[in-house]
């Protein structure tokens, strides 16, 4: 079978957070700041690599995050560290069934206990969580 | 004796609301010929408890009866007819047109799911993997050699698998989880969800069979709990929920 006869949604699906609720925009963040997580850990090793160059060379290096675009940078990178961790402790408890329910008879509309509020708390809070994070960062980069 | 009056003669107790006109998109495309999907529309009249599927059917029966769509029931118990109505997976007889609060409806196939034609799409992966996952009570001890004449349960017993034993194979779940959408291999969250319905069966003893078939690297550890099946499911099934408690086996937090 051809692929465009697979009728898949593709990665534009998969990663559309607006049609099913926060727990889809969870869901999107998590793969976002994992890859950005993966990209600054890349970024990192790199960076941390420049002290074979010597002082000098370590010092023109780590002169980059002292820039204004090097705090924004390090900013999201503390967002996305907190949140996946935040998220992430809420995504493996629910793989294990904990907080999910529990399994009874449906009644109409047909609500699904796994989507409760007990987990919307927790994407909230790893959100709200997140910008505090980011925000206590910048104030401390700033010197403030 | 009273007078009974006859059916002809007797008169509404509630008015009936005005009829308004929605717009129907419907998707047409046929993989045989086509090279793209195209819409057609048409203004279809309807009144509170008119459904989408009616709204087609209207299309069928006066303006285009080559439309394919697949039906049956037409009371959210076949499951045949599964598409994307505005954006999202729902059963066209269970759909209201009033209750999508908009002039405009827009259907199209199912994703993840391969086109027949136009709203009809392919079910046979979705059978594959719901055959794979054993969806049969796995006991040496038939009901005729036992000595017993029926396997007895607690309600509550019965009440740890009785909401999964509900699906009616629709396909809406499939069609919104974000793995299906680029794992064409996933197993998916109905069979996922099928799978823990007959292991949380007291009745059943193929836990390890069925915890072995869905152990593999497009099995269940490819769901990420994004919870789109249970938000779509249109019997209350709650798919995520099952695959929660079935990865609960498989990490040891569940016996």
């Amino acid at each position: 079978m051809k692929p465009q006869d697979e009728n898949k949604e593709g990665i534009g699906g998969m990663i559309n957070p607006r049609r099913y609720g926060i727990e889809r925009v969870a869901y999107l963040l998590m793969r976002l700041s994992g890859l950005g997580l993966l990209a600054y850990f890349i970024g990192h090793i790199y960076e941390t690599s420049s002290i074979l160059k010597g002082q000098v060379g370590w010092n023109e290096f780590l002169d980059l995050t002292q820039t204004n675009e090097g705090h924004a940078l390090l900013a999201i990178v503390i967002a996305m560290c907190v949140f996946h961790t935040v998220n992430g402790i809420r995504v493996m408890l629910g793989h294990g069934g904990v907080g999910v329910g529990k399994p009874s008879r449906p009644d109409y509309p047909y609500d699904p206990a796994s989507q409760n509020m007990k987990h919307k708390i927790g994407i909230y809070s790893a959100i709200v969580l997140a910008a505090i994070a980011m925000m206590y960062g910048l104030a401390v980069m700033y010197g403030e | 004796m009273t007078q009974v009056p006859s059916i002809a003669e007797e008169k509404p107790t509630t008015s009936l609301s005005s009829p308004k006109t929605a717009t129907l998109r419907i998707a047409r495309f046929n993989p045989e010929k086509d090279s793209e999907r195209k819409f057609m529309e048409f203004n279809i009249p309807y009144q509170r408890w008119t459904t989408v599927l009616e709204a087609i059917l209207e299309v069928k029966k006066h303006f285009d009866h080559s439309v394919a769509v697949r039906y049956s029931c037409r009371q959210a118990t076949c499951g045949s007819c599964g598409m994307i109505i505005n954006g999202k997976p729902r059963l066209a007889c269970f759909t209201k047109i009033s209750e999508l609060e908009s002039d405009v409806v827009t259907v199209e196939p199912m994703n993840n799911f391969p086109i027949i034609r136009d709203l009809a799409v392919r079910f046979e992966r979705l059978f594959e993997s719901h055959h794979k996952i054993k969806p049969y009570l796995i006991n040496d001890d038939s009901e005729i050699s036992s000595n017993e004449k029926e396997f007895l349960q607690t309600p509550e017993e019965v009440e740890q698998y009785i909401q999964f034993s509900n699906c009616i194979k629709c396909g809406l779940c499939n069609s919104a989880c974000p793995t299906m959408a680029t794992d064409s291999s996933f197993v998916g969250p109905q069979a996922l969800a099928q799978a823990y319905r007959y292991v949380a069966d007291s009745r059943d003893k193929g836990k390890d069979s069925r915890l072995k078939i869905i152990d593999e690297s497009h099995g269940i550890w490819r769901c990420h709990f994004a919870g789109s099946c249970s938000q779509v499911c249109p019997k209350g099934v709650d798919p995520a929920m099952g695959i929660q408690f079935l990865r609960g086996y498989l990490l040891g937090f569940r016996s």
